[in-house]
């Protein structure tokens, strides 16, 4: 076959279509829970917390019996139709307890990496923001305070402040939102130098606004993350606490305290001591599997 | 180098000096001071008490007295074991906890590091999904969770291993377990990282193109500089074998010093809380200082200087 100019003719280019956006476009926060739901872990870490979550709420409601109803009748039972995980030493039913419990621990979880967020983002941002000798005098009292191991501190707070729900977030709020301020500083200390920081002051906005309208915002992705991350390990520290004996205060119960009850009578009555157990490892797994999930989506850089 | 060892040595002193006075400052605040009771005690008797502990003295006095004990490393008496010393109780207790501790420390490392490693080059095969799975657990048991667990099963049920005291080898296996569980998950994630991120350097392409055998590279090149980042992490884990040694060794019943800390919390013996504190302070402190010091004798690239920016 011959080929010959007649056969061919140009294609019209058409610019506009090609430069047309056929999709709509991405935001940061769709493409990371984007990503977020592709990671199958995440989403069950996700949904076993708002299930947690729920029963923390509704199931306190629902059941026929109070975290403090004593009944000598019932001492220490198996479970039964009657009360699901059975009860303990007064008689008490061990699932409301666990239930009650849920919403102590998610309360100190939520509430103390609230806390450490606030302190942290605000402490973080003014050092990484001013930096020169503000930066430095501020760096350098949070390098003091990490040398410290915070958790004997916390203890020697805790056996000051007499037990108790308020002071234990008191306790985890005075001593670990550390690692937060030097996150949102390593970030801030970034942005800053970016050019949209330059284009905003050139319009005339207020150290105040630039912080909070536009580094926070772009170094949310991490503090996610480490909020995340710093539930769990607040959970922990309630329940380890509890476990020492300073924790909240009876007939309050959470699942350190019950953990730490049932040890007693652990041989005779293993079960008391299974079930708030295996409560505190399922919410430890599925907040560290979230935190892992969304360390992925909203920090692409750290992917490995 | 030896002005970085120097100024890091100063501030070490400084950190100790700022808990030691922050433990001060901390243990008077507490209302009412360490001998009221609910029943009030006569007035010679609580006189006499206040005297013997120089409980009278001005503040100032008593902290100049305090710190100056602490220099010559006396911790001062215990409020509640008549006749004995802080000291005392430290010299009896730490030992045992101190064996725990490192045998701990060698399991974690031991094992943790291996399964890292081998979860890294067999990325998303099922030896990975295998190790990464337990790994998760690991990191999400609570060491006193674990620590029951292990002695319902291989004390209580099977009968295996003794559930409490201390003395033969045979005792110490369960609280191993107990205390290093988290530690060796969390290695074995850290070295799973840490081997990706090295096997994926160019330096090592360049060792396989040079024809070296897969085996030579792992281990002359892959697994020398993955395990830097574990070394860092030396300091906080000997802090969490810590802490974990308070719940482990008083659900085993150990005589170690981590049992007569919490012992001393329910007693509210303020003197042994406060000694015990600074002592575990201080004593991480100097780890942390020593691991850093180290970190720049094993990695080279690492400057020991000021030059922080």
């Amino acid at each position: 076959m011959e080929y010959n100019v007649e056969m061919f003719k140009p294609i019209q280019k058409d610019i506009k279509s090609a430069e047309a956006i056929v999709r709509p476009s991405v935001t940061y926060w769709q493409d990371a829970w984007r990503r977020l739901k592709q990671n199958r872990g995440a989403m069950i870490g996700l949904w076993t917390i708002v299930a947690i979550i729920a029963i923390a709420i509704f199931g306190p409601m629902v059941s026929p019996y109070s975290y403090s109803d004593q009944n000598l009748e019932e001492q220490n039972q198996f479970c039964s139709s009657k009360h699901w995980l059975g009860t303990d030493d007064l008689g008490r039913d061990l699932l409301t307890r666990i239930m009650y419990g849920a919403r102590i621990s998610l309360t100190v979880g939520f509430l103390a990496s609230l806390i450490n967020l606030t302190v942290g983002v605000i402490y973080g941002g003014i050092s990484g923001f001013y930096g020169g000798t503000t930066d430095n005098i501020m760096m350098r009292i949070v390098e003091v305070l990490n040398a410290i191991p915070m958790l004997l501190y916390v203890i020697l707070l805790m056996v000051i402040l007499e037990p108790g729900l308020q002071n234990i977030l008191i306790a985890l709020g005075l001593v670990y939102w550390l690692g937060m301020a030097r996150i949102v500083r390593g970030q801030v200390l970034s942005l800053k130098e970016q050019d949209f920081v330059l284009a905003a002051r050139t319009i005339g906005a207020s150290n105040w606004q630039i912080i909070t309208k536009h580094l926070i915002p772009n170094a949310m992705g991490p503090i996610i993350v480490t909020a995340t991350l710093n539930i769990p390990s607040a959970i922990f520290t309630e329940a380890f606490l509890s476990f020492i004996g300073l924790g909240v205060n009876a007939p309050m119960a959470s699942w350190g305290v019950l953990a730490s009850d049932a040890l007693q009578s652990f041989r005779s009555y293993p079960w008391q001591l299974f079930f708030p157990a295996i409560a505190i490892s399922i919410t430890m797994f599925a907040f560290n599997f979230l935190g892992d999930g969304l360390r992925d989506a909203l920090d692409p850089k750290q992917r490995k | 180098m030896g002005s970085y060892v120097l100024k890091r040595l100063l501030s070490v002193v400084l950190v100790i000096f700022i808990v030691s006075t922050a433990t001060f400052v901390l243990m008077h605040a507490i209302p009412g001071g360490p001998f009221k009771r609910e029943k009030a005690l006569p007035p010679a008797i609580q006189r006499n008490i206040e005297e013997r502990y120089k409980l009278n003295d001005p503040l100032w006095k008593q902290y100049v007295d305090y710190i100056g004990n602490l220099f010559r490393g006396d911790l001062g008496p215990s409020y509640k074991y008549l006749g004995r010393s802080v000291n005392d109780i430290i010299r009896e207790g730490f030992p045992i906890s101190a064996q725990l501790g490192l045998a701990s420390v060698a399991f974690a490392l031991l094992l943790g590091i291996p399964c890292g490693i081998i979860s890294a080059l067999k990325q998303n095969r099922w030896q990975d999904n295998i190790i990464m799975a337990v790994a998760i657990i690991g990191v999400s048991v609570p060491s006193f969770v674990m620590a029951t667990l292990l002695m319902y099963v291989f004390a209580v049920k099977l009968r295996w291993l003794p559930a409490a005291m201390w003395g033969t080898p045979k005792h110490i296996v369960l609280p191993v377990l107990a205390l290093a569980g988290f530690p060796t998950a969390f290695f074995a994630r850290l070295m799973r990282s840490s081997t990706l991120d090295v096997l994926s350097q160019d330096y090592i392409r360049t060792a396989r193109s040079k024809g070296l055998s897969w085996a030579a590279v792992v281990y002359k090149h892959v697994i020398k500089n993955a395990i830097l980042p574990v070394v860092t992490y030396l300091g906080p884990l000997v802090a969490g074998i810590v802490t974990g040694s308070f719940v482990v060794e008083n659900i085993f019943a150990i005589p170690g010093l981590g049992r007569y800390y919490v012992t001393s919390i329910y007693n509210r013996d303020y003197t042994t809380i406060m000694g015990v504190t600074i002592f575990y302070s201080a004593l991480l402190v100097l780890l942390n200082f020593a691991v850093d010091i180290a970190y720049g004798w094993i990695d080279p690239r690492i400057k020991l200087t000021d030059a922080k920016e």
